[in-house]
């Protein structure tokens, strides 16, 4: 679905709401609701990769530099935070 | 082209399921559907009937396959009743809320009581189904073919339900004209799937929608409902071309001039038709009014055949306890409502549990309402034939 789902109308809706393309899971950002989100201090950081290895949601990504970042799939749990082998990542609030 | 034989109803339906070629069911016996899916299965494995017959553990299962197999595209029928309907509830809107063209028999009987009314359809009137109530074998036979071409028209795509009275229809041999497989086959071709489950093309079906998109969704499943109206004479109209035998969505017997109407569904509405025949003979202006479509609600027809009565007395076979009125009652006034000239509505619940219902219940109705609107009505609804 090429429109923003706030903009579709009951017309535009496909019979049974069945959707025809693949990719839809991809295209909703289900991070958008959390209320809280991790930080790393990568002077801390090792990059051990055990908060990408307990995230329940795959909401941390590797970066080319060997650090990791949350994605937009992050729901701000905090299990990554809890888990940190040296407590470099802090759970943060989210603004607005 | 017909031929008209004495057979029990049950089994005039499963053989219009078979003559309908249906490919797949998934049942679980119940009294009093048991004959239709006992005699399904005996026809799958006699090989009379080139079908998948799914033995599952629960209604809740049954429900759940059929919506699996007709997701593959396979023309999908199943039967129930009463606690059987009851333990399918949830899985009922997921079928039609992915329009997927099942075909369901309901063997209307109580809750918690193994006899007839309407009590188990009446707590599942807003699952977005098609449903249609028969009045006795026959219409059980053309409607069980019917629903098949009016679930799968690409203008539909509704789940439909055909309500038959437990036992005083599936347990009665009746005469009935059966139609050759000939005839039904160039009526109701092979099912064309609008959307299928196939892997050459993968496609999402029953995802969940966000509160942004729900209201659009339901809309949209409203709106098939009444648009669905217009296929369903279509069909029943072809069908009365094919066979003689004419449908309604609201049909009337004795109408014309009668000042007081009553209204029934389902196989009671015979009866009601002989005390009204023994009332028009004693002078009295009564008429019968038998809604056939329950759902999409038949607003324009039923308040056509109400128009120029004074008294219509709504005849339910179920309640809704602690509620506004009976069931149907509630409906019937509720559309009767806007009307500038509509008639005054009292409403009897009859033949609750499988009680007997006779012409005379009809005849002391119709005394009863002609004396409680001379002062007002003394109750918001009574029930028929209470002791105490």
């Amino acid at each position: 679905m090429s429109k923003a789902w706030d903009q579709v109308t009951w017309q535009e809706l496909e019979i049974g709401g069945v959707l025809t393309e693949p990719g839809s899971a991809r295209a909703y950002r289900t991070g958008d609701w959390r209320s809280m989100h991790p930080v790393w201090d990568q002077q801390r950081c090792i990059k051990c990769g055990v908060c990408w290895t307990v995230c329940p949601e795959a909401g941390i990504s590797e970066e080319a530099d060997g650090y990791f970042e949350m994605n937009d799939y992050c729901k701000g749990c905090g299990i990554c935070a809890k888990e940190c082998v040296t407590g470099c990542i802090k759970m943060v609030a989210e603004e607005g | 082209m017909a031929h008209r034989v004495g057979m029990e109803v049950s089994i005039a339906v499963s053989h219009a399921v078979q003559l309908a070629r249906a490919e797949a069911i998934a049942a679980y016996p119940i009294t009093p559907q048991t004959h239709i899916v006992e005699h399904l299965s005996s026809l799958v494995a006699n090989g009379e009937l080139e079908a998948e017959f799914v033995t599952v553990e629960s209604e809740h299962s049954a429900m759940s396959a059929s919506i699996g197999s007709a997701a593959t595209g396979v023309r999908t029928y199943t039967a129930t009743s009463s606690q059987g309907l009851a333990l399918m509830h949830e899985i009922l809107f997921i079928a039609s809320g992915m329009r997927l063209p099942i075909v369901m028999t309901v063997a209307n009987r109580a809750l918690s009581a193994p006899w007839n009314d309407h009590g188990d359809i009446m707590a599942e009137k807003d699952i977005g189904w098609i449903q249609i109530f028969v009045e006795n074998g026959q219409e059980s036979f053309d409607h069980s073919v019917m629903a098949f071409k009016i679930a799968e028209h690409h203008k539909v795509l509704l789940p439909t339900i055909i309500n038959l009275d437990g036992f005083i229809l599936t347990h009665v041999v009746e005469p009935l004209e059966m139609v050759d497989q000939e005839t039904i086959d160039r009526f109701l071709p092979s099912i064309v799937p609008y959307h299928q489950l196939n892997p050459q093309k993968p496609v999402t079906m029953g995802a969940f929608a966000m509160p942004e998109l729900f209201t659009e969704f339901k809309m949209a499943h409203q709106m098939a409902l009444a648009n669905s109206y217009d296929h369903i004479l279509e069909v029943w109209r072809e069908w009365g071309e094919l066979t003689g035998r004419h449908y309604q969505p609201v049909e009337r017997y004795r109408t014309e001039g009668a000042k007081i109407r009553l209204l029934i569904m389902g196989s009671l509405g015979e009866v009601a038709g002989v005390a009204v025949d023994e009332m028009r003979d004693e002078g009295l202006s009564v008429g019968l009014i038998k809604p056939r479509l329950w759902r999409p609600f038949p607003f324009k027809d039923l308040r056509e055949a109400v128009a120029g009565a004074d008294l219509l007395i709504v005849c339910d076979r179920a309640q809704s306890l602690g509620g506004a009125a009976h069931p149907v009652m509630a409906e019937v006034r509720s559309a009767l409502y806007p009307l500038a000239n509509r008639p005054q509505v009292l409403g009897y619940a009859v033949g609750l549990g499988g009680r007997d219902v006779q012409p005379q219940a009809f005849k002391d109705m119709v005394a009863h309402a002609l004396n409680e609107i001379k002062q007002g009505p003394t109750e918001e609804f009574y029930l028929v034939g209470v002791r105490g």
